[in-house]
């Protein structure tokens, strides 16, 4: 059952092995056995999750269910849900209920799946070890002295261990990819504007993208089918036909040109990440496709860009966080200025704080013409250079992250080095390009390794076939962490 | 020393469209605090902008009204700030590529001259909402009702002189709003509102002067007050020995001065910056062209065929057009008298605009219709009645009597023409002033005034002039 495809426990549904308020209270029972330990969700409301959980299975009762009817999905706790706590992993919210609900999880309503609960994160998805959230620490199930990765770390670690049969995640750098491969899931962030922002709390608008994280890429497409499409609410949502994500599940890849970016195999990277990932493209050739070098020139450029425009836009967009209409306010203060200071000071953990800093001082006047305008020429420049790339390949391949999951704590002193795990994910987002990350074996202490995947623009239908086919030939993600088996 | 004035305008007018900039909530005002504040409008975690294209509309408008080069790719940027009434914590703005661009000029009249005004820019951007300083002891209340209103702001090279010319623009482009359906021009509610930019330079110096802003000027007559106070103050600073501090401040009516409400140090970094939320507004020349044809003629063009067509002098013609409703009511009943343009805009200008003034009324809510008031003017032109009589007759049309020719008949005001009648009046007056007459024939010939009063006032007004006149002159003349 845990390791059960959406498809598979979308048949047991419609065969009546189970309903959907049995398999969501599994889940909800595993979430009380494992939470303490994980620190994956933040919130969970039985009530509510059975409620809808109800409501699902008199849905399959009529015949009307979908595909993801009566399924348990936990959702980032960085999209509003109407009637739930939403706090974006920050103290800023940690009293704040949302009147409404984001367009992801009105998605996954019409689908009639059942929210599962609210996954721990990095403090406004600022983070990529899951360690500044407000709520704690998330652990990773393949060793508990390991961070998950971030930002979506209580979604990762929650399928990972198989507390829920999918979830949410945001990527603005990174956030999908790089805790699926530290926790050793499935993720796929899409093509920037594929699924709309409106009711997920901005971090950095030009960059951030929701996605799902699942077991496998096949599960993966039938959630990105659910959370895609266009939404008139989000002026950067993409009009466009629907598709069906999984469309080319099943298509061989005799013939695939995979390339592979010389300087994502270049120094920095680990040797048992980079054996990993030697190892699952041999297998690819051996599925027919080929490789070919392909090169990201001013791929060194992405982490320093992304550093000056995600805090740039962070800075504004977090300026409604002052304590005047909703969220934290600190309980004394003198006068305006006062509360303002004090509210944000008290509301905010220290990486907040450091890109609000960072952000606001590349943006001031004297300093815009040499940060801000130079790094989004710069951005143009980066994403020019995968244009070029895919003259070349259909898909780009390399590894997710420069090594497997460090441990809680290693980094958290050090934001640079922090940063740098990021470094082959940013340009991705940089360049608006569809990426995915999905399990590639194991390091040299056990710890998962990600493979990633980049495609071309809308080419998420493709890259999960290439990923599904790779799934089908290889076990590496029915692998359990010993936490979670049954 | 001779000093020289120079005044630039910063005016913001409301948008009249339905909803708001950058949500669908409603625009309209006075209603109850925070009813019309959406959860965009609030600024909840999680909303996006969508920008309302009817504000477009009308700013395009605006800029083909003033000759302007419109921009087909503006964009949206963000003014980084806190304040309580401003729920984003920035405003959604437009800074590097305005919507109107430059070349746009107003044409203004000061007396008998006319001076073209150069408008450099105008942006489109939202409102923000109001804080509530008294109604809550101790606390402000925070109303987000207006917050996302649209705006247009315009702005104008320091062109003006004189606090006389920087009202006559503000005048102008009121009406000019007004006139091109963009902006409900009500300055109490706030729909209107400008900043001046003021500075002084000696004579014939080409270097600009320390300007201060000075905001607050919700009506003309404080406007002008607030500038003349501010250029006597920078005089005397600079006569004094002193120099002008770059600042912006605010003018108190109640005390007739203007107070520093913070320095250019003090002044915010706004951090601008293109908004990732929101994509640059594009827009082509179908969309550019849909908005001249929303044009109505433009007051410029209509003074100027008020003139050449009607006859009309500058002045008449210039006070006419001061608004789409005034110059529709002319045109309607010179159409409805059908002759004598002049005769119209004399009494609109005169009669009517006293009425309306008193009333305290605008030419929309006249009781009296143009073709009621045609009705009046048709019987001063077939000699029916004197223009003295029309004038009682006005009176009652205004006092809701009914029309012209029915109070005629009920009150008995026809005019007398007939020569024989007033010819009996005159004679009964010779005789019966044998003094006037013999002074009238020594030469003093003032006293003929003395019989056209005592004749109108035995023929009740009703003698016909003209004809009055000639009478008396060939019986006087013995």
């Amino acid at each position: 059952m845990l390791n059960a495809s959406l498809k598979e426990l979308a048949g047991l549904l419609a065969g009546k092995k189970i309903s959907s308020v049995e398999l969501t209270q599994l889940f909800l029972k595993r979430i009380g056995e494992l939470n303490p330990a994980l620190n994956a969700f933040v919130t969970v409301d039985e009530g509510k999750s059975l409620a809808q959980a109800e409501a699902a299975d008199a849905l399959i009762a009529s015949g009307q269910a979908g595909p993801l009817t009566g399924i348990p999905v936990a959702q980032k706790d960085i999209f509003c849900a109407e009637g739930w706590r939403t706090t974006c992993g920050s103290k800023m919210l940690h009293n704040f209920v949302s009147p409404y609900d984001a367009h992801v999880i009105e998605q996954f309503n019409r689908a009639g799946a059942v929210n599962l609960g609210k996954t721990n994160m990095d403090e406004f998805a600022m983070g990529s070890s899951n360690e500044t959230s407000f709520y704690g620490k998330v652990k990773n199930p393949w060793g508990l002295n390991a961070v998950p990765g971030g930002s979506s770390g209580g979604s990762a670690a929650a399928v990972a261990a198989r507390l829920c049969p999918a979830a949410t995640g945001t990527d603005t750098g990174g956030s999908i990819r790089q805790p699926a491969a530290l926790t050793g899931i499935s993720g796929i962030k899409p093509t920037y504007g594929v699924v709309s922002r409106y009711g997920m709390i901005a971090f950095a608008s030009s960059l951030d993208q929701a996605g799902p994280m699942a077991k496998s890429a096949e599960d993966l497409a039938l959630l990105l089918n659910a959370m895609a499409g266009f939404d008139p609410r989000d002026s950067t949502s993409l009009e466009r036909p629907k598709e069906d994500y999984g469309r080319d599940l099943g298509q061989p890849l005799k013939g695939l040109r995979i390339g592979l970016p010389r300087e994502y195999f270049a120094a920095g990277l680990a040797a048992d990440v980079a054996q990993a990932v030697e190892t699952a493209l041999a297998e690819y050739r051996r599925l027919g496709a080929e490789t070919v070098e392909v090169s990201l020139p001013n791929s060194k450029l992405a982490v320093p860009v992304y550093y000056v425009l995600a805090p740039a836009e962070a800075s504004s967009n977090l300026a409604r966080f002052d304590g005047v209409r909703y969220g934290y306010r600190a309980p004394e203060y003198t006068d305006l200025n006062d509360m303002y200071g004090k509210s944000r000071a008290q509301g905010f953990g220290a990486e907040v704080k450091r890109r609000i800093m960072i952000g606001t001082y590349v943006l001031s006047a004297g300093y815009y013409d040499a940060y801000y305008l130079k790094a989004q020429k710069l951005r143009r420049l980066i994403a020019q250079d995968f244009t070029d790339a895919f003259a070349r390949c259909d898909v780009i391949m390399g590894p997710t992250s420069p090594t497997t999951a460090f441990n809680l704590g290693e980094k958290s002193d050090d934001p640079v080095s922090m940063y740098l795990s990021d470094i082959y994910t940013i340009a991705v987002n940089l360049a608006g390009l569809p990426g995915m990350s999905i399990p590639a074996g194991f390091g040299a202490n056990g710890l998962p390794v990600g493979l990633q995947i980049v495609g071309n623009y809308f080419g998420e239908a493709k890259m999960l076939n290439v990923a599904h086919q790779f799934q089908l030939a290889t076990d590496w993600h029915t692998r359990l962490p010993p936490l979670s088996e049954e | 020393m001779q000093w020289e004035i120079v005044i630039g305008l910063e005016t913001h007018a409301q948008l009249n469209t339905q909803s708001k900039i950058f949500s669908g909530a409603a625009t309209a005002y006075g209603a109850a605090p925070n009813s019309q504040a959406c959860a965009v409008d609030i600024a909840l975690p999680g909303v996006l902008p969508v920008f309302n294209r009817a504000a477009a509309e009308k700013a395009v408008r605006f800029g083909l009204a003033v000759g302007a080069r419109i921009n087909r790719r503006s964009v949206f940027e963000r003014k980084n700030y806190f304040y309580p009434d401003l729920p984003k914590g920035y405003q959604t703005t437009q800074l590097a590529l305005p919507i109107v661009a430059e070349g746009g000029t107003l044409r203004i009249q000061v007396g008998d001259r006319e001076k073209d005004v150069r408008i450099t820019r105008a942006h489109m951007e939202e409102d923000a909402g109001k804080s509530l300083h008294e109604d809550f002891h101790g606390m402000t209340g925070i109303d987000l009702n207006r917050a996302g209103t649209p705006l247009i702001e315009i702005v104008t090279e320091p062109d003006l002189r004189s606090s006389a010319e920087a009202v006559a623009y503000a005048k102008a482009l009121h009406s000019l709003v007004r006139w091109i359906g963009i902006c409900d021009g009500n300055m109490q509610e706030g729909s209107f509102r400008c900043d001046a930019n003021v500075s002084v330079r000696p004579v014939g110096s080409e270097k600009l002067g320390t300007r201060c802003e000075i905001k607050n000027l919700n009506s003309f007559k404080f406007m002008e007050k607030a500038i003349d106070y501010e250029v006597r103050r920078q005089i005397e600073l600079i006569e004094d020995g002193g120099t002008v501090v770059q600042e912006t401040r605010l003018y108190d009516p109640d005390r007739d001065e203007t107070r520093s409400m913070r320095s250019k140090e003090e002044a915010n970094d706004y951090r601008y910056f293109p908004d990732p939320d929101l994509l640059p507004l594009v827009i082509d020349e179908v969309f550019v062209e849909l908005a001249r044809a929303a044009l109505p003629e433009l007051p410029q063009a209509m003074r100027e065929r008020f003139m050449s067509g009607y006859g009309l002098p500058a002045y008449d013609a210039g006070t006419l057009t001061a608004s789409r409703e005034l110059a529709a009511y002319f045109e309607e009943a010179v159409a409805a008298l059908g002759q004598d343009a002049k005769l119209c805009a004399n009494w609109i200008m005169g009669d009517l605009s006293a009425a309306l003034n008193k009333d305290g009324l605008d030419i929309a809510d006249s009781p009296l219709s143009s073709a009621e008031l045609a009705g009046l003017l048709k019987r001063v032109k077939d000699g029916t009645i004197s223009g003295k009589i029309a004038k009682e007759v006005f009176a009652a049309m205004w006092a809701g009597e009914g029309e012209a020719d029915a109070i005629i008949e009920a009150r008995g005001l026809k005019q007398v023409s007939d020569s024989g009648a007033i010819e009996k009046i005159v004679d009964e007056i010779i005789n019966a002033n044998p003094a006037q007459v013999a002074e009238y024939r020594s030469g003093k010939e003032k006293v003929f005034g003395f019989f056209v009063g005592l004749a109108m006032k035995a023929s009740k007004g009703k003698a016909n002039p003209a004809q009055l006149n000639e009478i008396l002159k060939k019986k006087l003349a013995g």
